[in-house]
């Protein structure tokens, strides 16, 4: 099943929580609502399952307009942040419970209420748990069990609310394949509410980037990596290094700091942001830059090196993070206290004259031109 | 080594006989205060034997203020188990302007001194005042009167449900009956299986104090009653009439009534609290 989104907005006394947007997830999608506390997600989340009022706009299911229906009759699977489940009932009673409220006319019998337990018991891995209270459960578990309650109802769309924010970072990992995994066997369409990036990127078939009540960009997890649309987005997926500085001499300068723009006509003035794999470090400054940094910090944990670099006579909002590999490392042996440089190969650069004036910047085309001259 | 040990984790009153001192004198103070009136009532009543405290006991007049006493209550407790669970929800569910100011109009009943609560009423609804007078002309009578009596003690015991509920409510927030809802449920439905089995333990520790307070007024109750003896004594004012008759042994007797109501009471709520605590657990 479709859903529309429709100029819907919504305020909570003044804070205007929703401006109008729109919004269209397909058919059986797996769609990521990404952004900061306070961005609005969970708020669209509540509003396209009729647990929130719009205050304007239109909510379509399926080209239907379920703008003034219930939340008991829109049939949504909504699995809640802290999972909500009923702490008097067991993991049996909380599942059948959708079942047990049905109208008499419709409601399946005992026996097949119980049965329909069992499948969605086994198909969430948990049958010996039927007898348990919630009290008892891990939280992979209760996030489990909030699951197969809300797939009883066999709903056409599944709503979830952070369904990995409050697990421990393994569970977290295996939780979001498995249902990933589900979504893709059972077809139905599912949006989820995240403020990790990490978790959208890779989950999602479309990530839905939030802030301050509107949509900054939506895109599948690769363009929103590769062309993210604005600086706020750029901001959120997190990793960058920014320098910033006035044009000079056809230089990016600040203090005795500089990065040379590789082609003159791209000369602005502005932040530069750079990945942490769109540059590399090495001992001696460049005809490109002359960025010195001192480290700070070198972390050995996982398939890289990690620096945390202290800009040396400039400033950064933030430490420099850069990620080495480990043949690098142990040719090289940084220590705590040793001076390196910045050398980028590309970035993005974001005009201080324009709002969200985008350039992307490549140092790369030059350096293989130098490669090859030398060779 | 051992000795060492005891030492650093001394705190201060750690030492045995400060300690002994102190609970020594908790012991000492609670026994004077309340074990000692407590028991000397029981010792008062049955001070004549056990066919006197009958006799008193099975008097018209004392078997009248029992009866009162009960009607009262009985009135008095599912009205206020309405009015504070309705209350509990509409302040922990619904964001609304006034709703702090709700919150806190809650609490009148305790703050106000229950002569002046019982005075309130008597101006208000008595024969000279602005609702009373009206009522009178239509031969309405509300104080002096068994009426006034449940109205003074629907108002004083009101805040006992709604303040064990709201602290619950909020704590336990709105997301399971939201889930409740999103099932499929009614309202009627979300409720009965899912509020209601959350706040059951609460609820009845509210009742529970509710009614040891509806039966034991005296204040308000004896500003609106007019004391007529077979009418509009309830028990705690009949104590009362009783002494001032220098009829002490009848006087505990009907004591002893309110005194064992209020042990039963107090055995209740701690078996309630010891629920509560193991279902929130």
């Amino acid at each position: 099943m479709s859903i529309q989104i429709k100029q819907v907005s919504k305020k909570f006394g003044d804070f205007q929580a929703l401006k109008p947007l729109d919004l269209t997830i397909n058919k059986g999608e797996m769609v990521g609502l990404l952004g900061p506390s306070g961005s609005g997600k969970t708020t669209l989340l509540r509003i396209i399952a009729g647990l929130e009022s719009a205050d304007q706009g239109h909510i379509l299911f399926s080209g239907k307009d379920v703008t003034n229906l219930h939340v008991r009759d829109r049939r949504v699977g909504f699995v809640f942040q802290h999972y909500a489940l009923f702490r008097h009932m067991t993991v049996a009673e909380n599942i059948a419970f959708g079942l047990d409220v049905l109208p008499k006319a419709q409601r399946p019998s005992k026996s097949q209420i119980k049965q329909q337990v069992t499948a969605l018991l086994e198909k969430v891995q948990l049958e010996h748990l039927a007898q348990r209270y919630p009290g008892q459960l891990s939280g992979g578990q209760k996030q489990r069990i909030a699951l197969a309650r809300a797939l009883a109802m066999q709903p056409r769309v599944l709503l979830l609310d952070e369904p990995f924010g409050a697990l421990d970072a393994k569970v977290r990992k295996e939780l979001r394949r498995w249902l990933r995994d589900l979504h893709d066997d059972l077809g139905f369409t599912s949006v989820f509410v995240t403020h990790d990036q990490e978790e959208a990127l890779e989950v999602s078939d479309r990530v839905v980037v939030m802030s301050q009540g509107k949509i900054e960009q939506q895109a599948t997890p690769q363009e929103l990596y590769h062309q993210p649309a604005s600086r706020f987005v750029y901001d959120f997926l997190g990793g960058v290094n920014v320098f910033e500085g006035q044009v000079h001499n056809n230089r990016l300068q600040q203090g005795q700091a500089w990065v040379a723009f590789p082609h003159a006509e791209h000369a602005e003035s502005g932040q530069l942001y750079l990945r942490s794999h769109e540059l590399s470090l090495t001992l001696q400054p460049s005809a490109d830059a002359h960025l010195p940094l001192e480290i700070k910090a070198v972390s050995l944990i996982g398939a890289e090196v990690r620096l945390e670099l202290e800009p040396i006579g400039w400033n950064s909002p933030d430490l420099w993070e850069v990620s080495i590999s480990h043949t690098q490392y142990n040719s090289w042996q940084p220590q705590r206290g040793d001076t390196c440089y910045a050398q980028p190969h590309s970035g993005q650069l974001f005009s201080s004259d324009t709002e969200n004036g985008l350039r992307a910047l490549s140092w790369s085309n030059k350096l293989v031109l130098l490669k090859k001259k030398t060779a | 080594m051992a000795h060492a040990n005891s030492r650093h984790q001394q705190r201060i009153g750690d030492q045995p006989w400060l300690r002994r001192l102190f609970i020594g004198l908790a012991f000492f103070l609670v026994g004077v205060l309340l074990v000692v009136p407590l028991l000397a009532i029981f010792a008062q009543a049955f001070s004549a034997g056990l066919s006197v405290f009958w006799i008193n006991l099975s008097d018209k007049y004392s078997l009248h203020a029992i009866g009162l006493t009960l009607l009262v209550a009985a009135l008095t407790v599912p009205l206020n188990l309405i009015f504070g669970v309705f209350l509990a929800w509409l302040v922990t569910r619904f964001e609304f302007p006034g709703r702090r100011i709700l919150m806190t109009l809650i609490d009148i009943p305790f703050a106000v001194s229950p002569v002046v609560a019982g005075l309130m009423y008597l101006l208000l609804y008595g024969s000279n005042g602005w609702i009373g007078s009206w009522l009178m002309n239509h031969d309405v009578q509300l104080m002096f009167a068994w009426p006034g009596i449940l109205m003074v003690t629907v108002f004083i015991t009101c805040p006992f449900v709604a303040r064990e509920l709201i602290p619950l409510m909020q704590q336990q927030g709105s997301s399971e009956e939201e889930a409740a809802l999103s099932l499929g449920a009614s309202g009627w439905q979300m409720f009965r299986r899912v509020t209601l089995p959350n706040i059951k333990w609460a609820l009845l520790y509210g009742v529970v104090l509710t009614n040891a307070r509806a039966v034991g007024e005296f204040g308000a109750v004896s500003v609106v009653s007019g004391n007529i003896r077979g009418e509009t004594n309830t028990l705690p004012l009949h104590v009362e009439l009783l002494y001032q008759d220098y009829n002490l042994v009848g006087a505990f007797t009907s004591a002893t009534l309110l005194a064992a109501l209020a042990l039963l009471t107090l055995v209740v709520k701690t078996i309630l609290e010891w629920r509560q605590q193991h279902n929130a657990n």
